[in-house]
Parts: structure tokens; sequence; C-alpha cells
């Protein structure tokens, strides 16, 4: 099939302002959008500037505005989003090059969350197990990657930079519901900052947006319980 | 040097969000329209300082063609304001309802709610429109 890729450019070395450039070649509709982006920085023009590297949907630095809405580029079908497709970068962070974001406020909200395990006990001889039932709380929330499609899907995060973010709180919500750890009660009153969970407007953009089909809108509401309940 | 980007209103249009996305604009859009409905209201209440007559000089607006149009968008914004409301609440009181697809269900039982108040009282109104131009 006939594509036509129309993509953001901003070079900030040769020209001040950002514009769209169209690219039209011939590709199959099993092919992924990050090939057409691929294919288009080898053969077409090299000066194009994008994220990539496993390139399966796991290491989550290709999330990108195809069509208007945020997508990883490695999991799209060009069959499934048409012949024309317009390719942005992630909205709300300052753009470096072309389709590249200075992702530095998001890893700064995430880190804000202590990401990790937090327990000071001895570690036991063997590992510390955990019930089915208990590792079920917080199974959704591990399959974040990362790529923040959900944070800059968020109409909240667009308006408010210090606003935590879904990711952040993703991350958060994988740690809180772990019965082995011990840092919740931070955690909970990180987020339950004026920028923390209660920027959440329910508007469910970052749930449609998750690439890894985290119920994210869900998980907010959780940690919002949890805040309520360590409060009462 | 870099530029931030897609802030604009432009933007947050041209985002391709949900249902979800859709209500919380609208939701935001009729709270304004009913601040500034409030405002018109302590406005003409306020008239009744200067007499009876300058009071009921501002109550013919509201029994214009015009007015009688406005009412039925005022009967929109309060209406869809307040059974969106009760939706974020429902939610908010129900973990399990933040689930994208009963989130997807409850979408359509609230406009099923809004649509039965609505229509029929809309027509109503739509005859006393029709009324007032006569």
């Amino acid at each position: 099939m006939r594509v036509l890729f129309k993509v953001y450019r901003y070079q900030p070395e040769t020209r001040e302002d950002a514009y769209f450039d169209s690219f039209e070649f011939d590709a199959e509709p099993t092919d992924r959008v990050l090939d057409g982006l691929n294919h288009i920085k080898w053969h077409l023009d090299g000066t194009l500037t994008l994220r990539r590297s496993c390139q399966h949907g796991i290491c989550g630095s290709d999330a990108l505005r195809i069509n208007g809405v945020n997508r990883l580029a490695c999991k799209v079908l060009i069959g499934d989003v048409g012949s024309k497709i317009k390719i942005e970068p992630l909205m709300g962070f300052t753009v470096i090059k072309d389709l590249v974001v200075d992702m530095d406020r998001f890893f700064s909200h995430y880190r804000s969350v202590m990401p990790y395990f937090v327990n000071d006990e001895a570690p036991p001889d063997r590992e510390r197990l955990q019930s089915v039932e208990a590792r079920d709380a917080y199974d959704d929330t591990t399959k974040c990657i990362l790529c923040a499609a959900c944070t800059t899907s968020c109409p909240s995060a667009w308006s408010n930079p210090d606003f935590i973010g879904p990711a952040a709180i993703v991350q958060a919500h994988r740690f809180i519901f772990d019965d082995r750890d011990e840092g919740s009660e931070e955690r909970l009153a990180a987020l339950g900052q004026r920028d923390g969970v209660w920027r959440c407007r329910t508007v469910f953009n970052c749930t449609r947006a998750c690439p890894k089909e985290i119920q994210i809108t869900k998980a907010i509401g959780e940690v919002k319980k949890a805040i309520v309940a360590d409060r009462s | 040097m870099s530029q931030p980007i897609n802030l604009g209103p432009r933007s947050w249009l041209s985002y391709r969000g949900g249902s979800g996305y859709l209500l919380w604009a609208l939701h935001r859009v009729t709270g304004l329209g009913l601040l500034l409905f409030l405002a018109l209201h302590i406005v003409d209440i306020f008239l009744l300082a200067f007499g009876p007559a300058a009071f009921e000089h501002l109550l013919v607006l509201y029994t214009s063609p015009p007015g009688r149009l406005m009412e039925i968008f005022l009967l929109f914004g309060v209406l869809f304001h307040a059974v969106n409301g009760l939706r974020i609440i429902v939610q908010d009181l129900f973990t399990k309802s933040w689930e994208r697809q009963r989130h997807d269900r409850l979408i359509v039982v609230q406009l099923v709610v809004f649509l039965l108040i609505f229509l029929p009282a809309a027509w109503i109104m739509f005859g006393s429109f029709l009324e007032s131009l006569s």
C-alpha cells in the first residue's frame, strides 16, 4: 500500500521554527509505524531524529503521537492507522530535536515516588515469599515500561508541569500494594500533596493511551483510596 | 535553543482522546457557562435595588426569543453538569468502575439518563420559544 507520512520536524541547527515534512512510499499493511520511520531515516532523510531501542514494545522509548493519539510506534501496524499517518512528538514536553523530547521532568517525578523496594529488615535465608492473592494486588502495574504515553496524554499534566502524572502514580502503586514493601507511608504522603493524585480528573486518556493496557485510572483510584484510608 | 510544544488550545483540541476526554471537556465548558449564568443572575437580582421597573426591564430578556433559546442551553448545561458530576461521584465510591470497560458502560447509562430528561424538557421549552416568536 502507498503511505503518506507527515512528520513533525524541529531542527534547531538549521531552522528556528517547527514544521511538517511529508514522505510518500510503499509499505506493507503489516509493517509497523516504526518500520515506516526507519525507512524514512535510512532511505529518504537521514537527518530525521527519533528514539527507539528494542523495537519490540519493551523499552518504551518510541512513544509518539500517531494520528493524534499516543502510541508506541513499534506496536502499531500501518494497516491499522491508515495510509495517511501524522507523527508528532509527545505533548507537553520540550522538543530537543524532531521527535525527541526532553524527559527530565518525567523522570524526576518518577524518582519522587521512590520506585524501588523498601524494607529495612534483615534479608531472609531464601526469597521473601508472597501469596498469589498478594501478588495480584499490584500485578497490573508491574507492566509499566515508562514510555510516558500516559502522562503526555493527560490534560492535567499538560496544564500543570508539577503534576506528578499517571506514570509515576502507576510506579508508586506497584510498591504501595506490595505487602513486602515498607515505604508506603512516605509514598502516600508524597502522592497526597497538592500536585499528587488529586490532580487526576478521571479523563481516562491515560488508560486508553497505555500500550501495555494497564488500567491506569483504576490504579490511581486505588491510590486515592489508600491515601484516604491512611489519613482516617 | 529548545522550544516548548503542543500546549496551545489547538493541540488540546487535536488530541484524539476517548469519550472520557469529551465528557471532561464538556464538563469544563458547561461549568464555565453556569458560572456566566450565575453572574447574570446575580446582576438581575441586584437590579431590584434600583426599583421594580429596572428589574422587570431585564426580565423581558428572559421571555424574548433569544432568552427562551438560552434557557434550552441552560438546561443542557445544568443537566449535563449534574449527571456527569453524579457519574464521577459514583466512580469515586466504587473503584471497580475505574476499569475501562465498566467506565464505558457507565457513560452509556449516563447518556441515557441525560437524554431521558433533556429531550422531553427541551421539546416543551422549544414550544415556548416558538410561542415567543408569534
